[in-house]
């Protein structure tokens, strides 16, 4: 195949693999007999034409991130961690525990607090399938899946039988402390002078995910850490070569890794339920693996991929709402993203290909 | 008598990508005859023979089997023409036994008992005609190289193949395997098979064929009578130009014991004992060379020596002893004590191939102070320095952001060999100096190791090359079997003493 | 508990445990070929809703069959035109079945009977009926073994008894026929498969398409076997628990249909006694549902005689230079 430029292979293969999918979804949206365009319009006016759209946007948009981050940090040492979905649910778990039981002074220590758990707990969750990859050579792909469906029952066990509040039905915690709910994007927004819609769940963990788009960049990029651990995901006898550890690298990795996932748990847990509600997660883990792909695994590419699937997510809802088409057409698009943008990315390169070296050829 | 060549390609050309692996190239073999293909690695002597087996296609050519032409689009056609092929590396199936291999792809129906029997029975047939007995019950795995290379033989020898191509065949046997397999080869040609032989090493081309053509950077310059050339000959048409094998360079004058290895032993991950009790010693200013053929301990040996694997024993740089087991038995720990290492594969272990230059001059030194800049690295002083290195090593293109894969095999060596040697280590671990690497860098590469010991280093040189050994090394020592077989000086020893030695045989008592 | 309750167990295990022993089996042909497979969930999912939605429509649960089958077929093709053809990443391309299986099933549901993504229910013809085996009636008398054969053996839909045959099938094709050892040989070294002359490419795909069909063998039995009507998400994990069957069988025939009958008999249990009272402890009904995957990762850290996978599994075939 003959070598692309870089920058075609970084932003127009993801981008024609992304307009491949929506072509498909929206011929999908037309064989079960509706109309295209009024649902695109529909969707992009739901989730950007407002700032109440704008608000969940913003929140679905954070949770994307800091899965999207979890999934390229592990795909830069060659791991892929499908895990994500368990160690959010593990997270939140963690800020549970901490807002529920500790009294805080203020809702800024709780945050601080929230994140050094929601990062512990996911952390952990990762440990296990790391170690028994470094040590063991255990797939983490299998085991990450298997960690996913034992947090799953692991939460049940503990919110149903443990932590629901005696009389209720719902599978939840009860509702965290008055002092640990979040400054909304609203009541910040309009502190500044913007207004904003203030009914939304945006919430201040956007600034927290912001930063740490800017610490993968830094731990990729310009740290011996992120050197090691990129070398370590070119070529492992290259890394042991170089006297690099595999099997601390592996752990370090996905504890990262799955803290970042665990860190989504501030958003939704946090900042929006206020209490840990079974299943909170709702597949943001899964969405992660499209968003890292879709992003090329960079911090920048997560960022607008991460805004682009949470204006699906909130368009999806609008159109769930409004039309009679289900928000699940929102699963179709992200599945065929995953499709074009990954394992298809060889297909999509050579049709890219095609089209923009043969004119040169046709000249030379 | 007018018999039509049992092969004939004409104009054949391949390209991959921008590389140019087979320029036109036409030649033709005879039946009933062994004829050689020689040339350096890389010279597209394996490509040429995979596009007569149907594994990769041509780009431009024209095929003849026995005067007819022949399309082979794939190796369905190629073994349906009556072609064999053993590559260099085997393409046996590990866990299966030698009988499920022979039969693979060629079984008579869709039931497999039927064509196990008749392959049993004519498996035994063939080993007494040819010499060529194995066990058809044994599992790949559980059987030597040697073994596994009369199994690829015997698969082609099955399929009823009148041509039997063998890809650098005796790259993995000792000098007495090579031997009986040039004796089956010969009963072969006897039984009226046509062989062609590919291989790099000019003593295999003398003794076994009939003629021999040679190929350079794609090309075919020339196809003669074995009988009517010499071996100087072929090697000035192999590189172009006389080549100076002998390096210049004064008389060693060793110091201080820079390292002692004792009784040295490495079990690998099968359980298998590489290295059997080696004991040797380098000292400062001079270079140990370690022949051998390959997969005969040397690797395990320079990895334990580089702090890639575990080992047993002693071993101690400037009188210190290093950890082998543990945590300070890393390659980072070993390059704290000096000890510098060129690994034998540099693609695979010596470069990040998807890194930049710059960055992969920093490889394994990660944690020099001159690189850090508080939390972060520096990549401003990696840069600077890279761009030093490539200089003072004459790397070209002298580009520091391209990858490393972008270079030339020469150049790739290069950028480790300034890595590593620019540490000023007191010890320099090198395997295969020069493997994949253009005439031209090898001189340089060469130079550059002389330079490093006439500054009062001690080197350990592994290299399967006899040549390279013998020009390089102060001393030699020959491994065989994970052991030391006896140490020889280069200018009171000869290629014929030290292959011997390379099979099991010491020198004194033969 | 007494003996009926056992046999009741027994009985509802072997229900159970019949799509993931389809789709365990489906895994392992895709995997033996060298082609790893976490899309088993989708197909079965997409089976299920087409071979429902199609028996429901027609009235014939024979042409809801195939219309499952079918379906996964489709998705098999594109798992083997990402993973063999573009020689992409096989996981990935497995995580986008699941998710094409799971939004697809509600979109296309959705507009078909407008009942929230589900499909409306099967009786007669529409559903499979069970069958009795000969004698059940007779020797259901006979103490012990009686009402194990009338109760356990017999009584079940066809595809139960497919499901079960295709055990000594696989074991036959894998390790007695020419294409079994190709196939086995394609996810140990593609390239002895190349260079013995047979084309890698199109045995791969054949694997891949055995494992669609006996993926939509068990997404058609969820739905018109076991159930009477495709539910939203209605595969609920089992294609992962097949696949962490497939690990514990260490991809072997037969131990497959014991793993699958284990983690089948653990959901009979946990399904009977939502908390298992053992007189010492009392398991929750959330480690029951648990154990399989628990069970895998003890067996994948190899604590319990590991579990190596075929060497060429995950790897597209390049040739090499």
């Amino acid at each position: 195949m003959e070598q692309l430029p870089k920058w075609v292979d970084l932003v127009i293969v993801p981008l024609v693999g992304l307009i491949l999918a929506f072509f498909l979804s929206m011929l999908m949206v037309l064989v079960t007999g509706h109309d295209p365009m009024e649902a695109l319009s529909l969707m992009i006016s739901g989730a950007l034409g407002s700032t109440y759209g704008w608000g969940y946007t913003l929140y679905y948009a954070t949770n994307f991130i800091f899965t999207g981050l979890a999934v390229a940090v592990a795909f830069h040492a060659s791991l892929f961690n499908i895990g994500g979905e368990g160690q959010a649910a593990l997270g939140g778990l963690g800020v549970a525990l901490i807002c529920l039981f500790i009294p805080w002074p203020h809702w800024s220590i709780a945050l601080l607090a929230a994140i050094a758990f929601a990062g512990l707990f996911g952390a952990m969750w990762a440990l296990i399938p790391a170690y028994l990859q470094a040590k063991r050579g255990s797939h983490i792909v299998i085991t990450t899946i298997m960690f996913n469906f034992i947090a799953a029952s692991l939460l049940n066990y503990v919110i149903v039988n443990k932590l629901r509040p005696s009389g209720s039905m719902d599978p939840a915690t009860g509702k965290f402390p008055e002092v640990t709910h979040l400054p909304s994007l609203g009541d910040i927004l309009n502190a500044v002078g913007i207004p904003f819609s203030k009914g939304t769940p945006a919430n201040v963990t956007l600034i927290v995910a912001l930063l740490a788009c800017v610490f993968v960049y830094y731990l990729i990029w310009r740290t011996r850490l992120g050197y090691q651990l990129r070398a370590f995901g070119k070529s492992q006898p290259a890394a042991v070569y170089a006297g690099i550890s595999p099997i601390k690298i592996t752990i370090v990795t996905m504890m990262i890794s799955g803290a970042l996932a665990g860190l989504m748990a501030i958003n939704n847990v946090m900042g929006e339920a206020e209490r840990l509600i079974l299943g909170s997660v709702e597949g943001a883990g899964f969405i992660g693996i499209a968003v890292a792909l879709m992003g090329r695994s960079h911090p920048v590419g997560i960022l607008f991929s991460a805004l682009l699937f949470g204006a699906l997510y909130q368009g999806g809802a609008e159109l769930g709402l409004w039309t009679s088409i289900p928000r699940e057409l929102v699963i179709v698009i992200q599945a065929l993203v995953i499709l074009f943008t990954g394992a298809l990315d060889n297909m999509v390169r050579l049709m890219v290909a095609k089209v923009l070296l043969r004119p040169k050829k046709a000249e030379a | 008598m007018s018999t039509a060549p049992a092969i004939e390609l004409k104009g054949i050309s391949k390209s991959f990508g921008p590389v140019q692996a087979n320029k036109d190239i036409s030649i033709s073999v005879m039946p009933g005859t062994i004829h050689g293909i020689i040339g350096e690695n890389g010279a597209g002597k394996s490509t040429l023979m995979s596009i007569l087996y149907g594994f990769y296609k041509a780009d431009k050519g024209e095929v003849y089997i026995s005067g007819k032409k022949t399309m082979i689009p794939d190796s369905q056609a190629a073994i349906a023409a009556g072609i064999g092929m053993v590559f260099q590396h085997f393409k046996l199936v590990e866990n299966f036994t030698v009988l499920e291999n022979v039969i693979l792809g060629a079984e008579d129906g869709a039931m497999l008992a039927p064509s196990l029997r008749k392959a049993r029975k004519e498996l035994t047939a063939l080993a007494a005609e040819y010499e060529l007995n194995v066990d058809p019950d044994a599992l790949i795995e559980d059987i030597g190289v040697g073994m596994q290379q009369r199994v690829e033989i015997l698969k082609a020898l099955y399929r009823r193949a009148d041509i039997l191509i063998l890809d650098e065949p005796t790259g993995v046997l000792t000098p007495a395997e090579a031997d009986q397999l040039f004796r089956i080869l010969h009963r072969l040609k006897e039984e009226g098979k046509t062989i062609i032989l590919i291989t790099h090493k000019l003593r295999e081309i003398m003794e076994a064929t009939d003629t021999v053509s040679v190929m350079r950077r794609g090309e075919m310059t020339a196809t003669v009578k074995t009988s009517e050339t010499s071996p100087e000959h072929l090697a000035e048409l192999m590189v172009g130009r006389k080549v100076l094998l002998r390096v210049d360079k004064e008389p060693a004058t060793p110091g201080e014991k820079v390292l002692e290895v004792e009784n040295l032993r490495v079990v690998d991950a099968a359980g298998v004992e590489r290295v059997k009790g080696i004991s040797l010693e380098v000292r400062a200013g001079e270079i140990l060379g370690i022949a051998g053929v390959a997969g005969n301990g040397q690797s395990e040996l320079l990895e334990v020596l580089g702090g890639i694997e575990n080992g047993t024993g002693t071993i101690r740089v400037n009188g210190q002893e290093l950890d082998l087991t543990g945590k300070f038995s890393d390659a980072r720990s070993r390059r704290k004590r000096g000890i510098a290492h060129v690994p034998e594969d540099r693609q695979r272990e010596g470069l990040i191939m998807d890194f930049k230059a710059w960055e992969n001059t920093a490889f394994g030194y990660d944690d020099d102070d001159a690189y850090q800049a508080g939390l972060l690295m520096d990549n401003a002083a990696i840069r600077e320095d890279a761009q030093g290195k490539i200089e003072r090593f004459d790397v070209r293109p002298a580009n520091a952001e391209l990858e490393a894969k972008s270079f030339s095999g020469g150049n790739q060596q290069k950028i480790v060999l300034a890595r590593e040697i620019e540490r000023d280590p007191d010890l320099l671990l090198i395997g295969q100096p020069t493997r994949g690497v253009d005439i031209g860098a090898i001189e340089f590469i060469h130079q550059q190791i002389v330079a490093l010991r006439d500054k009062g280093k001690a080197i350990l040189l592994v290299s399967v090359e006899l040549e390279e050994i013998l020009s390089l090394a102060d001393r030699v020592a020959v491994i065989f079997d994970g052991q030391l077989m006896g140490e020889r000086l280069p200018s009171e020893t000869d290629e014929k003493e030290l292959g011997l030695m390379m099979a099991g045989m010491t020198g004194e008592t033969t | 508990m007494d003996y009926l309750t056992i046999i009741q167990i027994f009985d509802s295990a072997l229900r159970l445990a019949t799509p993931l022993l389809f789709a365990c089996l489906a895994g392992l042909f895709s995997e033996r070929a060298g082609i790893f497979d976490i899309g088993l969930e989708g197909k079965m999912l997409i089976a299920a809703f087409f071979s429902a939605a199609t028996a429901y429509s027609t009235g014939s649960v024979w042409m809801g069959l195939l219309a499952g089958v079918g379906a996964s077929l489709a998705l098999s093709a594109i798992h083997g035109l990402a993973s063999i053809t573009f020689r992409g990443n096989q996981l990935i391309s497995g995580v986008a079945i699941n998710f094409l299986a799971s939004g697809l099933t509600v979109l296309i549901g959705l507009s078909w009977f407008n009942l929230g993504g589900q499909t409306p229910s099967l009786n007669g013809a529409a559903r499979f009926q069970s069958i009795e085996l000969p004698f059940a009636e007779t020797l259901s008398a006979v103490p012990i073994f009686g009402p194990l054969y009338s109760e356990v053996l017999s009584g079940h839909t066809f595809l139960v008894y497919v499901a079960l045959l295709c055990v000594p099938l696989t074991w036959y094709v894998l390790y007695r026929t020419r294409f079994g050892l190709r196939l086995r040989a394609v996810g140990e070294n593609p390239a002895a498969v190349d260079t013995a002359g047979i084309s890698v490419v199109a045995l791969r795909y054949a694997a891949v398409a055995i494992c669609g069909v006996l993926c939509g063998l068990a997404g058609a039995y969820l739905a018109t076997g076991l159930g009477a009507s495709f539910v939203k998400e209605m595969t609920a994990g089992r294609g992962f628990i097949a696949l962490a069957a497939l690990i514990f069988a260490k991809w072997r025939p037969w131990y497959a249909l014991y793993a699958t009958l284990l983690f089948g008999l653990l959901e009979a249990i946990s399904n009977r006694y939502p908390s298992l009272d053992l007189g010492v402890v009392t398991l929750p009904s959330q480690f029951m549902q648990a154990l399989p995957y628990i069970l895998t990762v003890v067996i994948l850290a190899g604590f319990v005689g590991k579990a190596v996978p075929p060497r060429a599994g995950g790897e597209p075939y390049v040739k090499e230079r």
